[in-house]
Formats: C-alpha cells, sequence, structure tokens
C-alpha cells in the first residue's frame, strides 16, 4: 500500500503567532506532499514496497538516498505534526517528568540540551528527544531527513520529541534567526503525545 | 588576520527580480556577516589567526572550516552577478562547455539538475580539475571543491535561505532564473 499524507489534526493557522499559517500550509501542502509522492516513486515495484517505514529504516544503509531521503522525510515530519500542536507548551508530567529530570538532572537542563542540539545542527536536520534500547533519554540530533530510527544514526532509539531545524521550517517568519524559532517552538509542545510516545 | 565582509558589485535591490532586496538583505546583510564574524571570532588564538581564507578552507576542520568556506562560498556566489548578467560565454570558457557537456544548453542542464538534486543544504559548483577539463559537482553544507583539488568557476547556493523569501519549496524556479544574473566576464576570467 502507498504512503499517504496524513491530515493535520489542526488549522494551518492554529499554532501562529510561534509557527505562521504561511509556514504550515506550505511545509504540510508541499514539503512533506513531495516527501510522500517520492517515496513512493522510490520504492514502487521494489523489494521494499509494501514494508513499514520501520522496517525500512533498520537497513536504510542498503537501500538508495531515495528511500533514505523520502523515507525519514514523511516519517520525521508525520511524528512532528503530532508532538506539536495547539494549546501545547508548558511541562510534561508523570513519568516522563520524572525521567527527564532523571537523566537531564532538570526541565530546563534538557531544554536547554535539546536547543543547543537544534541550534548548532549546521545545514538541515532535526533535533530529537530519543528514548534508547535501555530506556534511557538521551538528546541528539541528525542530518537532512535521518533519523535515530535508522541503523545509520549514531544515537539509536524511539524518537519521542522531534524539531525539524531545515530553514524551511522558520525562514519564513524568522529568517536567519533559528534561537528565536526553537524558543518559539517549545509553545507549541503537545506533551501529552510526547508521554504517550514514552510509555511506547 | 580580520576578515570582513566583502562589498557587493551592485545594491541590494539590483538582482530583483529573480532576487529579492529583501533575500539580499538576510543572505548578505545576516547570514554572510555572522560567517564572517564567526570565523573572526573563532580563528583567534589558532595555528589560522593570521592564515589567508584560502589556506583557512583548505586545511580546517570543524566550526573553523564551517565559517571560513561559507565565506568563501558566499563571496564566490554573489561576485558571480551581475544586473545585466545572462546570456552565454564565450571564448575559451564556451569551447570548454561544449567539450565537456556537448553544448552549453546541456550543460545548463546538467548544471541545473545537480543544484536541484541537492538534498538538504549545498551547493552546486562548475569546476576544472587537474586537467583542465570542466566537471559539476555537489557540495554539501559548506562543502568546497578547492578541498580536492578542483578549481571552482561557477556555483548555486541551494540551502533553502537562498531561495525560501523569494520561491519557497520551488527550488527549480530559482535555478531557472539563476541563470539570468550570471556574468560570463567574471566566470571566463576565473576560467
Amino acid at each position: 500500500m502507498a504512503f499517504e499524507l496524513p491530515k493535520l489534526d489542526y488549522d494551518y493557522k492554529a499554532l501562529e503567532p510561534h509557527i505562521d499559517a504561511a509556514t504550515m500550509e506550505i511545509h504540510h501542502s508541499k514539503h512533506h506532499a513531495a516527501y510522500v509522492n517520492n517515496l513512493n516513486a522510490a520504492i514502487e515495484g521494489t523489494a521494499e514496497a509494501g514494508k513499514t517505514l520501520e522496517e525500512l529504516f533498520k537497513g536504510i544503509s542498503k537501500l538508495s538516498p531515495a528511500v533514505r531521503n523520502n523515507g525519514g522525510g514523511h516519517y520525521n515530519h508525520t511524528l512532528f505534526w503530532k508532538v506539536i500542536g495547539p494549546n501545547g507548551g508548558g511541562q510534561p508530567a508523570g513519568d516522563l517528568l520524572a525521567a527527564i529530570e532523571k537523566d537531564f538532572g532538570s526541565f530546563d537542563k534538557f531544554k536547554e540540551e535539546f536547543s543547543k542540539a537544534g541550534a548548532t545542527r549546521f545545514g538541515s536536520g532535526w533535533a530529537w528527544l530519543v528514548k534508547d534500547a535501555s530506556g534511557k533519554l538521551v538528546v541528539t540530533s541528525t542530518q537532512n531527513q535521518d533519523n535515530p530510527l535508522m541503523d545509520v544514526a549514531e544515537v539509536k532509539g524511539t524518537p519521542i520529541l522531534g524539531m525539524d531545524v531545515w530553514e524551511h521550517a522558520y525562514y519564513l517568519k524568522y529568517q536567519n534567526r533559528r534561537p528565536d524559532y526553537i524558543q518559539a517552538f517549545w509553545n507549541v509542545v503537545n506533551w501529552d503525545e510526547v508521554a504517550s510516545r514514552f510509555k511506547g | 588576520m580580520t576578515f570582513k565582509l566583502p562589498e557587493l558589485p551592485y545594491t541590494l535591490d539590483a538582482l530583483e527580480p529573480v532576487i529579492s532586496k529583501k533575500t539580499l538583505e538576510f543572505h548578505y546583510g545576516k547570514h554572510h556577516q555572522t560567517y564572517v564574524d564567526k570565523l573572526n571570532g573563532l580563528i583567534k588564538g589558532t595555528e589560522f589567526e593570521n592564515a589567508d581564507l584560502d589556506t583557512i578552507v583548505k586545511s580546517s576542520q570543524g566550526g573553523i572550516f564551517n565559517n571560513a568556506a561559507q565565506v568563501w562560498n558566499h563571496t564566490f556566489y554573489f561576485s558571480s552577478f551581475s544586473p545585466k548578467g545572462g546570456g552565454e560565454p564565450s571564448g575559451e570558457l564556451a569551447s570548454a562547455i561544449n567539450s565537456a557537456f556537448g553544448s552549453f544548453a546541456q550543460f545548463k542542464v546538467k548544471f541545473a539538475d545537480a543544484a536541484a538534486t541537492l538534498f538538504g543544504s549545498g551547493w552546486a559548483w562548475l569546476v576544472k580539475n587537474k586537467d583542465g577539463k570542466l566537471e559539476i559537482v555537489q557540495e554539501s553544507n559548506a562543502g568546497n571543491p578547492m578541498c580536492k583539488g578542483l578549481t571552482p568557476l561557477l556555483t548555486c547556493d541551494v540551502w533553502e535561505h537562498a531561495y525560501y523569501l523569494d520561491y519557497q519549496n520551488k527550488r527549480p524556479e530559482y535555478i531557472e532564473k539563476f541563470w539570468d544574473l550570471i556574468d560570463w566576464k567574471v566566470i571566463e576570467s576565473r576560467f
């Protein structure tokens, strides 16, 4: 079955003023849609057709750049639209908060480390909060559309929060001021969604 | 040495409508300037403190390389343009393009393809190799062909910041219009 562009759970303008409607519309209906279309074209009629994204990522080093780039692009954006939303922000509670405090010292220290991972990723890529195989939380970043599920990732694990730092994610509103976008990002994080991904 | 942002040989609105004044204000005034400032900060107290830019690009790594190469690449990119650009090269460069790619039209197709398919941030380059022949290469992020012993002649910046305010996701349109700005006299002199 071919991959499909997921619908958003909210309007393009719902994340204003932190992420503007024009950025959301182009990001979802153009960039994400192109990854889906290019991924389908890359796997159609190949041995990879019918596999899940997670299955593709486990052996991504043996597949074409088109599958890696567009498969990653589809997965990463699908996760991104879910972990942000209107009524976001604040901080997590319960087990997730406890795990963040245990692994980073405090929620503020985690935010600092995650923000730095996003700000210092040179070129295009993503910052991630990952639950590794031992259950520990780790901050990492990947280039382009790679992610921590890929066999090529330096830090592997289950991504529970992702922040897109491709320029297309923020350039219309923030231009060269990536740190301002990162600061605004915290106001739209959907911590309930992140917590449910943490529970797995 | 302390590096300075080089002056543009044209005004910020001179490349409209291909590249808007707003894009140049950010691309030249902010991005290029930031690479210059960061480079100056990073080389202080290092072996590169008194080196020229070519030397730093060819022999550094990490943050120093990223900022030095981005200073070099942007200076090279911005100085390839003229408000009266476009058309075709002539003389020896034209012959070399015909011999390497078949025709100027075929060269443009191959160069545009290299620029369009570079995934993520980076640069497409026309270079002269050690045998004097022309090649087209792609470099990610701050990559610069001098590091591989190649001589850069022409480059197209395909970081999204180069075109996003004017073209958004439509990178191929930016590349198509890019040709209207090229000052072939400058490119010929590099050859």
